[in-house]
């Protein structure tokens, strides 16, 4: 079991200089609201002011360029593009299956490149290019890979099938779509638990026999 | 049989290869919403905390330093959380669903202690981080083969004939077999959003197999009218029984968000997914087989005991497939189940009876090779012509042809029934076969048909998908009827506004709702004839009827049900599953070559979601013959494998070309589609088929699952 507790002694170290961190942050908020009139410091200190300022210092700017569209963000540096993308631009088809990068549903590509949004900061992303499922279709054209998946049945619940697909596409673009055997090997990487797993490797063989363009 | 069945069903064989998932579009573009995926206007997030002991209690709780991180709304824990109404009418000793952030009291391992509510997930999860407890620690209790003369009979054992007669057959099989947990694991973590609207009314976006059992267990807790709790849940990420119960995480979100007054959304970490959603559970098995020379069974004795958890007795039926699937004229049963200080299972795909079909299917094999005797004719020369529990008459039963069918497709006849003999390429090859069978139920459900004006049909239903395509099959059944396309059909679901729709699970709702369409569309056609001043049934131009009386719409709402035929036949499904293995004599790796499933369950519906869902089933039997084992630590009470790295499910290269093939003959009697439910006998029989064909490749009976490789060298 992922013990929260049964690490207290790193993670007290961590909280230590956590808070310490934040009270300076606080207190340099504190200064600021003392140098202006009783009022409006009240206001202030009733406003989370402090809490504000602090804020501001623990987020950092990042730009991602997702699906074409350019947004300009204020993440905290632990914040992965995983959380980012579901949580603060409400791109919600790339999904969260076990958060430690051993399932492959949140699969997008970066640069053109497969990885897995989970272990992937936000911060890292930053001025990179990022293709996540909503931004495979040309509008109403669906991608062939998710033409196929629909013809093969490529999928039961659905959860993990914006991964597959992502996964799918890459491996296609990576020349590892050779075989049957090839193909599993380099899919091997997004569980499928509802078992679509040979309707997958038929539709990404219908995709790589048909030769278009991924 | 009625007649549409005849005239239609039967000659849709053009349409076999079936529609394209009606939800599918949605799904392969990211754009169908599952549970944690609304945007909900103030939401907060949060994390639980896992407890560390497996047994005693809370001695000291510091969530001091969680309070004061940045975000925290809220710790919710045992000493300040709100009192849930339904939890106090409870008679307090009584056993139940574990209820949460109640008392002190220390069950197993991983229980909630708190829930940590904050603006961000980053910030809640951190907040998490900081909250310590101390325990006052007894001694646990984790082990069942350990505990097992510590268990209790929680039901009849059963007995015809004479008791454990297979003892004084002339051939006979005694042995043990084991099934360690098995962890559902959806691809979906369970989520939750719950938002109260008004101080008597509430809004969950929640992960359910049953929209209307979550309405009213939730309305129960916190004693509200069922009709002020609104369900949502319209895309479930698979389940296979983990969303069947209202879980005591569903409970705390909605606790949470009255006491932060914000909307809460609570999304299990992979690691809670083990302790927090039920699990197959850890099942030792004895079967007695006995035979006369020439294979008739003389009698069957299937003894078994189950875990569960101190606070809730959780049964299934690992043993009752004994019962019920050969004709013996001696079968003892004795089922027990042994409490530990672990969280309480829950029905896993094919649920008891998977358990025991790995044994019983099993020792069959063992038999046939005491015998030399073939795996299927040993299995024909015992075929139940008539339910041989009950003594009715099957409403359909035609495994014979399944065997037929599976056997022909696998090769059956390269089969060498010498154990070793054979090798390939440097791989042992093996065959081997596994039965199984599960009841199949019709309950009740009601539909609401609506012809619009524009010619398209709208159905409604509270009923969820959690993944075999409902939705697909329900507008296949109203475009055969109605004679209308499909994609002039458009089927709502997951919402408990809906008419009410039973809980997705026991294999039964196509056989539910899929009459229920069945008959709300016959109603409504009626309806039209009416309408019309026609009495011949067949093609209508619904939209100039419609235009012709100036009417904007027609509708019917018509609930369904079975009849008295269910007292008269005995109904089940059934399947057979054919292997062929590989496995490598010097590293024990065991390569699953070839797989072949064979459904007999009725009609089939829809023929392209249909093969997937078996094709599921049989890979998910997989993963229980040859990686899924969730282990505890027993020192510690604590499971150490709780991740997918090292709890192994199957994986792309893991999964051969899996073939699903159906009987497709209908069911006269459980319903007027003649269909049965599918999704339970897809995985039983699978993990004695693989062990069976193992068998056949080595001569190395496996009789504990999984079956890895260091158990083969
Ligand atoms: S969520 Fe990223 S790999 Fe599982
Ligand atoms: S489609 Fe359900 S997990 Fe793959």
């Amino acid at each position: 079991m992922e013990n929260k507790n049964a690490h207290s002694k790193p993670e007290s170290e961590l909280e230590e200089k956590d808070n310490s961190r934040r009270n300076f942050l606080k207190q340099s908020a504190f200064i600021t609201a003392v140098a202006l009139t009783p009022a409006p410091a009240v206001k202030a200190a009733a406003m989370h002011l402090d809490e504000k300022i602090a804020e501001a210092f623990e987020k950092v700017p990042v730009k991602l360029e997702v699906n074409g569209v350019m947004h300009n963000l204020s993440v905290e540096p632990r914040a992965t593009l995983l959380d980012i993308l579901r949580e603060q631009i409400d791109l919600t088809g790339t999904k969260k299956g076990c958060d430690h990068g051993q399932c492959g549903a949140c699969t997008v590509h970066v640069d053109g490149h497969r990885v897995n949004s989970c272990l992937t900061l936000g911060v890292m992303a930053s001025g990179k290019k990022i293709t996540t499922i909503e931004g495979l279709a040309k509008g109403e054209e669906l991608h062939p890979m998710q033409e196929a998946f629909l013809k093969h049945d490529g999928f039961q619940c659905g959860y993990c099938t914006p991964g597959q697909i992502m996964s799918a596409v890459a491996c296609i673009r990576e020349g590892h779509a050779n075989s049957e055997t090839e193909i599993r090997e380099y899919m091997s990487g997004n569980i499928c638990r509802c078992g679509a797993y040979p309707n997958i490797v038929n539709a990404i063989q219908e995709v790589k026999s048909g030769g278009q363009i991924v | 049989m009625n007649k549409h069945m005849e005239n239609k069903i039967l000659n849709k064989t053009s349409t076999l290869e079936g529609i394209s998932r009606v939800d599918g579009r949605l799904k392969v573009t990211g754009k169908a919403k599952y549970s944690a995926e609304y945007s909900v206007k103030g939401i907060t997030y949060g994390v639980l905390v896992p407890g560390t002991i497996t047994k005693g209690s809370i001695k000291t709780l510091d969530i001091k330093k969680a309070e004061g991180a940045p975000g925290v709304l809220s710790v919710i824990t045992y000493l300040n959380a709100p009192k849930v109404p339904g939890y106090q009418t409870d008679k307090p000793q009584a056993k139940g669903m574990l209820k949460i952030f109640y008392d002190e009291q220390i069950y197993f391992n991983g229980q909630p202690i708190a829930l940590v509510i904050a603006d961000s997930f980053e910030r809640a999860l951190f907040a998490a981080s900081l909250v310590t407890a101390t325990y006052n620690v007894e001694p646990h209790q984790t082990d069942l083969i350990k505990n097992r003369s510590n268990g209790f009979t929680p039901r009849k054992d059963y007995s015809r004939g004479e008791d454990d007669a297979y003892k004084n057959a002339p051939v006979k099989v005694e042995q043990e077999y084991f099934i360690p947990t098995e962890v559902h694991n959806p691809m979906e973590l369970h989520a939750i959003i719950a938002r109260w609207d008004a101080d008597d009314k509430l809004t969950v976006f929640d992960k359910t197999q049953g929209i209307k059992a979550t309405q009213k267990n939730i309305a129960q807790a916190f004693k509200l009218p069922p009709d002020n709790v609104q369900v949502t849940s319209p895309f479930v990420g698979g389940a296979f029984g983990a969303a069947l119960r209202t879980w005591p995480h569903e409970i705390a979100a909605v606790l949470a968000a009255k006491v932060v007054k914000r909307p809460v959304k609570l999304v299990l970490s992979r690691a809670d997914m083990f302790t927090s959603v039920g699990y197959r559970p850890l099942t030792w098995q004895k079967i007695g087989l006995g035979a006369t020379a020439d294979g008739k069974f003389v009698g069957i004795t299937h003894e078994a005991a189950g875990q569960t958890s101190v606070y809730e007795d959780f049964t299934e039926n690992s043993v009752n497939i004994s019962q019920l699937m050969y004709a013996s004229p001696n079968v003892t049963t004795r089922y027990k189940l042994v409490s530990l200080n672990v969280n309480t299972p829950t029905p896993m795909r094919g649920p008891g009876e998977a358990t025991g079909a790995f044994a019983l299917e099993s020792a069959i094999d063992e038999l046939s090779y005491a015998l030399n005797m073939d795996p299927i004719e040993l299995r024909l020369k015992n075929y139940a012509d008539t339910d041989p529990l009950s003594g009715k008459p099957y409403s359909s039963k035609f495994l014979n042809d399944a065997y037929k069918l599976g056997a022909d497709r696998i090769g059956w006849s390269n089969r060498n029934q010498k154990p070793g003999s054979v090798i390939e390429k440097g791989w042992l090859v093996g065959y081997g076969m596994g039965a199984g069978m599960f009841g199949a139920y019709r309950g009740s459900a009601t539909v609401l048909a609506r012809m619009m004006a524009d010619g398209t049909l709208l159905l409604q239903t509270a009923v969820t998908d959690i993944g075999p395509g409902t939705g697909t099959a329900m507008v296949s059944i109203a475009s055969d009827i109605m004679e209308i396309p499909a994609g002039k059909i458009k089927f709502d679901l997951g919402d408990s506004s809906l008419p009410p729709s039973p809980t997705q699970g026991g294999s039964s709702i196509t056989s539910t709702v899929g009459s229920a369409v069945n008959d709300a569309c016959k109603e409504l056609q009626a309806k039209f004839q009416e309408l019309n001043g026609t009495t011949e049934s067949g093609k209508m131009d619904y939209v100039q009827i419609l235009k012709k009386h100036n009417l904007q719409q027609l509708e019917v709402t018509t609930t369904s049900h079975g009849g008295p035929e269910q007292n008269k036949y005995a109904m089940y499904s059934w399947s057979v599953h054919f292997m062929k293995v590989l496995v490598h004599p010097a590293t024990g790796v065991v390569k699953v070559d070839k797989a072949v499933s064979v459904a007999d369950c009725g009609t089939i519906i829809s023929n392209k979601t249909a093969s997937s869902q078996i094709k599921g089933g049989t890979i998910m039997g997989t993963g229980m013959a040859l990686m899924e084992e969730a282990v505890i630590d027993h020192r510690y009470g604590r499971l150490i494998n709780n991740n997918f790295a090292d709890y192994h499910v199957p994986v792309q290269a893991d999964i051969p070309q899996v073939e699903a093939l159906f009987v497709n003959k209908p069911d006269p009697y459980i319903n007027p589609i003649g269909a049965k439910g599918m999704g339970e006998i897809a995985t039983i029989g699978v993990a004695a088929a693989i062990a069976n064909a193992v068998y056949n490749a080595t001569g190395k009976r496996v009789r504990d699952l999984p079956i890895t490789p260091d158990k083969l060298i």
